[in-house]
């Protein structure tokens, strides 16, 4: 029985805090964390499978042009060789977020170094790869692919906003502020690298994959294929980091499919690091101007964010810079404007955070020119100019805890207020000094599904093809049931990431605990009002814990050995269109620099964040931390190099895109502003897989200008940027 | 014996292909999964086992070069059912989100803690000699060949602290 919830109106009933069990929020460790640390849990290309072939994909090596002859029968001749894959159904580029559909296809055509052309498919993995290696390609070029987004003509996205005249305010202001930051790509860099596992079974395919959103990647697949979605079933049970990596399907998938269906034996295929790198996503670089003005006191009066990123032709994902920029501050004169340079680099695509992660570093290094030239304490420059609502759609705001997180982070992380100039601190050969920044992260929230089971046993079970990408869903869904249910988490099976089950959100844009997890408080209700009418109460009435109602009958004999099973099915509804939602936060870093070196050092950071309901403190926390870490990466390491000539992705692996290591991070203090936000899920969640990275390297940057007083505008802030803006 | 390998206290004998890693015969001929492939490159720490004491790169050796080893992965530091002090701290301080780079980290800090116990120095002491201690900077810097892109480490940190401190 499926139970449909469409959420047009806040939850202002506030059900789960006066529920019984006192589990939600709770810091309960992972349940599935056991298996993590001992190696039992399976991933992807680990599952046994009887007599697996394995296969390894083939790139291009020209940026644009075609495939005209491969050299099959010489790869063929090897030993262990079984195949060579090049039928038109091969995707050449990985699925964008919820894309649906399949991607592009037919790899005779190249559009980008790096893309796949074809498989190879051998006994052994050795095989595989030493036949790839050797597969000699010829390839008709079209020569003159541009890869430089600086060089050619932009195209502006849907969506520019002109509100007054900036132009004017710009030149009317007491302050303003007119500066221009670029930041590079960047790559998610997932530990597990994608990969694989395709089985048929007749008509029926059965891929073990690593990915984000199998409700989505499901059609993908069947759409490349050209099957039937019911023939098509996805498993995704653990994930190694998706990060967006794995939102859309990738191509070993479809290529493990043919494979597979062509020798009719299961054949898994499992990118290298290099693949991941150059064939799945990046992120794009932006080129950003801000322009600020501000009256004598530093209220906003002017706002201006402009940005361009690139992408290739066709696609229609454009780095969404702007996302925060159009509610976070207050200023009536409003000019933003989002332009996509065509180019032929590698797909751009969602790497955590799109948008945000470097829209709000652009943003917040320009607000601490601003607070300088005004004359204020950077805090008090954003406090100034919290708008009330949304100041070009005119909507409230579902909540927006700004304001309490820079006060409260502020106190927390012991911020000086008084006057700030730039080399105050010296400790040796560094400089030392501190910066700020705000959060912001635009929320989203999806239709989802999930089944849930109260047992006649008094145990409870969740089925959902929701996955958990290292980011606590198996827990956090035990939790929402458990907390409804009356029941320990660890009383509640949750199984995921397997398409037999109801269509959860997927984990996306930090949207999948508030979506799915919205799915099963939806089951639980209508299982609670069973319940009750079991028990003779109304179902607001009805208190259970531990197994047991408020009167002492326990769950057990009020099943009377039935099992009640519901379906809960969210969607948001006018919810969506009403408000402007948002999660925020403040970010707080002390750094040091060295003087003769330029390297910088981060000694300490807190953040402090406002994202509705926290469903499991620990969890959360992580959440936190590995976005602040982060954005450690973003202010001062992580740059992918792209050849001028050919556009192709040069720092293709682990030691030369430099993902922040243990030593890079200090110890972090993560600070969580509670809140219920009702306009935001039934569960009053927002998500925070994001929110820890939207603006934490610019707290980074404006304490390397405090310290060192190099005022960088190029981010990451290596050492040779640092030395050559320090001053003498 | 000749052409054998201990792996987590059983012997095997070596693969015929003298091109298999170590880290491709424990997850592909062994079935033993838990060591993880993350670059195959030397680059992330994610294949990390113990080889005759010391923590090595997995994917950096081939495996016919382990004739006579003893090898233990992250299946044989400890089980669901009965795992290690640090895989316990791992779950308690949340020590990873993922869980990929994890048996790396957790193999390369059991050797770890045994590399401060011996007195090795590493760029964060103080001196090259004498007694190393645990500190968070130690730590830090000699777990920074295994990368955690969920962005872990101050769990990480936090779990081996525990654990060392507890021993201690
Ligand atoms: S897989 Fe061996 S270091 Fe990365
Ligand atoms: S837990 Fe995901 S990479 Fe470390």
């Amino acid at each position: 029985m499926t139970v449909h919830f469409k959420q047009d109106k806040p939850e202002q009933s506030n059900r789960l805090d006066g529920m019984k069990q006192g589990v939600l929020g709770k810091g309960v460790s992972r349940l599935e964390g056991l298996a993590k640390v001992t190696g039992t849990a399976p991933y992807a290309a680990e599952y046994p499978v009887e007599g697996c072939a394995e296969g390894v994909l083939v790139t291009s090596t020209i940026t644009r042009g075609e495939v005209v002859g491969l050299d099959k029968d010489a790869v063929l001749a090897m030993p262990g060789v079984l195949a060579v894959i090049d039928d038109s159904r091969l995707t050449t580029r990985p699925a964008q977020g919820t894309a649906n559909e399949a991607p592009k296809q037919g790899p005779k055509t190249i559009s980008y170094w790096g893309q796949p052309i074809a498989l190879v498919v051998a006994e052994t993995f050795e095989q595989a790869r030493d036949a790839a290696k050797h597969l000699t390609v010829k390839y008709r070029e079209e020569e003159g692919a541009p890869v430089d987004p600086q060089a050619v003509e932009t195209e502006e996205k849907d969506g520019t906003v002109r509100q007054g005249d900036l132009a004017h305010a710009m030149a009317e202001a007491a302050h303003s502020v007119d500066v221009t930051f670029t930041t590079r790509g960047h790559a998610s860099a997932a530990m597990e690298p994608h990969a694989a596992i395709a089985e048929w079974d007749g008509d029926k395919l059965t891929v073990h994959a690593s990915l984000q959103m199998l409700n989505y990647n499901i059609s993908e697949l069947a759409d490349a294929l050209g099957v039937e979605e019911d023939d098509v079933r996805l498993i995704s049970r653990f994930v190694g980091g998706g990060f967006g990596s794995k939102l859309g399907i990738s191509e070993e998938v479809v290529a493990a499919a043919i494979a597979a269906k062509d020798l009719a034996r299961p054949v898994r295929v499992v990118m290298s690091r290099q693949q991941v790198f150059q064939c799945i996503m990046r992120r794009s670089e932006t080129t950003q101007r801000l322009r600020l003005a501000a009256d004598e006191d530093g209220k906003l009066t002017g706002f201006g964010h402009h940005a361009v990123v690139s992408n290739l032709p066709g696609e229609v994902f454009a780095e969404p810079v702007l996302q925060s920029s159009h509610f976070l501050y207050s200023g009536e004169n409003r000019e933003l404007m989002l332009e996509v340079a065509r180019i032929h680099r590698m797909t751009a695509g969602s790497v955590r955070a799109p948008g945000e992660a470097v829209g709000m570093p652009a943003l917040e290094g320009a607000m601490d020119v601003l607070a300088e030239k005004v004359g204020i304490d950077p805090v008090e420059l954003r406090l100034k100019n919290i708008p009330e609502q949304d100041p070009e759609e005119g909507l409230p705001f579902s909540s927006n805890k700004l304001a309490e997180c820079l006060k409260q982070g502020a106190e927390a992380f012991g911020w000086d207020s008084g006057p700030r100039k730039p080399r105050q601190h010296q400790d040796g050969e560094w400089w030392v000094g501190t910066g700020m920044a705000s959060a912001a992260r635009a929320h989203s929230i999806s239709e989802a599904r999930a089944k849930v089971t109260l047992k006649s046993d008094g145990t409870a079970l969740v089925e959902t093809d929701m996955t958990d990408i290292g980011t606590g869903t198996y827990t956090i869904l035990a939790q929402i049931a458990g907390e409804m249910l009356g029941l320990e988490p660890n009383k509640v099976l949750v199984e995921l990431g397997d398409t037999r089950h109801p269509r959860g959100s997927g984990s996306g844009g930090s949207w999948g605990a508030a979506s799915t997890g919205s799915a099963v408080y939806v089951a639980c209700k209508a299982i609670r009002e069973d319940l009750a009418a079991r028990v003779g109460v109304e179902e607001t009435a009805l208190e259970l814990s531990q197994g047991k109602t408020s009167a002492g009958k326990s769950l057990i004999d009020l099943l009377g050995g039935e099992d009640i099973a519901r379906e809960g099915h969210y969607e948001p509804g006018d919810i969506k269109d009403d408000y402007t939602a948002a999660g925020f936060g403040a970010f707080f870093a002390q750094v040091r620099v060295n003087r003769y070196t330029g390297e910088t050092r981060v000694d300490r950071m807190l953040g402090a964040f406002g994202f509705g309901r926290v469903l499991n403190h620990k969890t959360a926390r992580s959440q936190c931390l590995g976005g602040i870490t982060w954005s450690i990466g973003v202010a001062l390491t992580e740059a992918l190099e792209f050849d001028p000539r050919d556009g192709h992705l040069v720092n293709c692996d682990l030691a030369e895109y430099h993902v922040p290591v243990n030593r890079d991070v200090p110890e972090l203090d993560v600070l969580m502003v509670e809140e219920r936000d009702a306009a935001a899920s039934p569960i009053q969640a927002k998500g925070i897989g994001e929110l820890g990275m939207c603006g934490g390297a610019a707290a980074i940057a404006n304490a390397i200008y405090n310290a060192s007083g190099a005022r960088i505008f190029d981010y990451p802030m290596t050492p040779d940027h640092v030395l050559k803006a320090m001053p003498d | 014996m000749s052409d054998t390998i201990s792996i987590n206290g059983t012997q095997h004998s070596l693969p015929d292909d003298p091109r298999r890693s170590l880290l491709d015969f424990v997850r592909q001929d062994l079935g033993l999964t838990g060591t993880k492939k993350g670059c195959d490159h030397g680059q992330c720490g994610a294949c990390t086992v113990i080889v005759n004491g010391i923590r090595i790169n997995s994917c950096l050796t081939l495996a016919v070069m382990h004739d006579g080893d003893e090898v233990t992965t992250i299946e044989g530091l400890g089980t669901p059912e009965a795992p290690s002090e640090l895989q316990k701290a791992f779950v308690a301080h949340d020590g990873f989100q993922c869980g990929y780079c994890t048996p790396g980290q957790i193999c390369s800090a059991t050797a770890m803690l045994q590399e401060i116990a011996n007195n090795w120095p590493s760029d964060a002491s103080e001196s090259l000699e004498g007694e190393m201690n645990v500190t968070g900077e130690e730590i830090r810097e000699r777990m920074s060949g295994n990368l955690c892109r969920c962005g872990a480490y101050a769990n990480i940190v936090a779990a081996i602290r525990d654990v060392a401190e507890e021993s201690a």
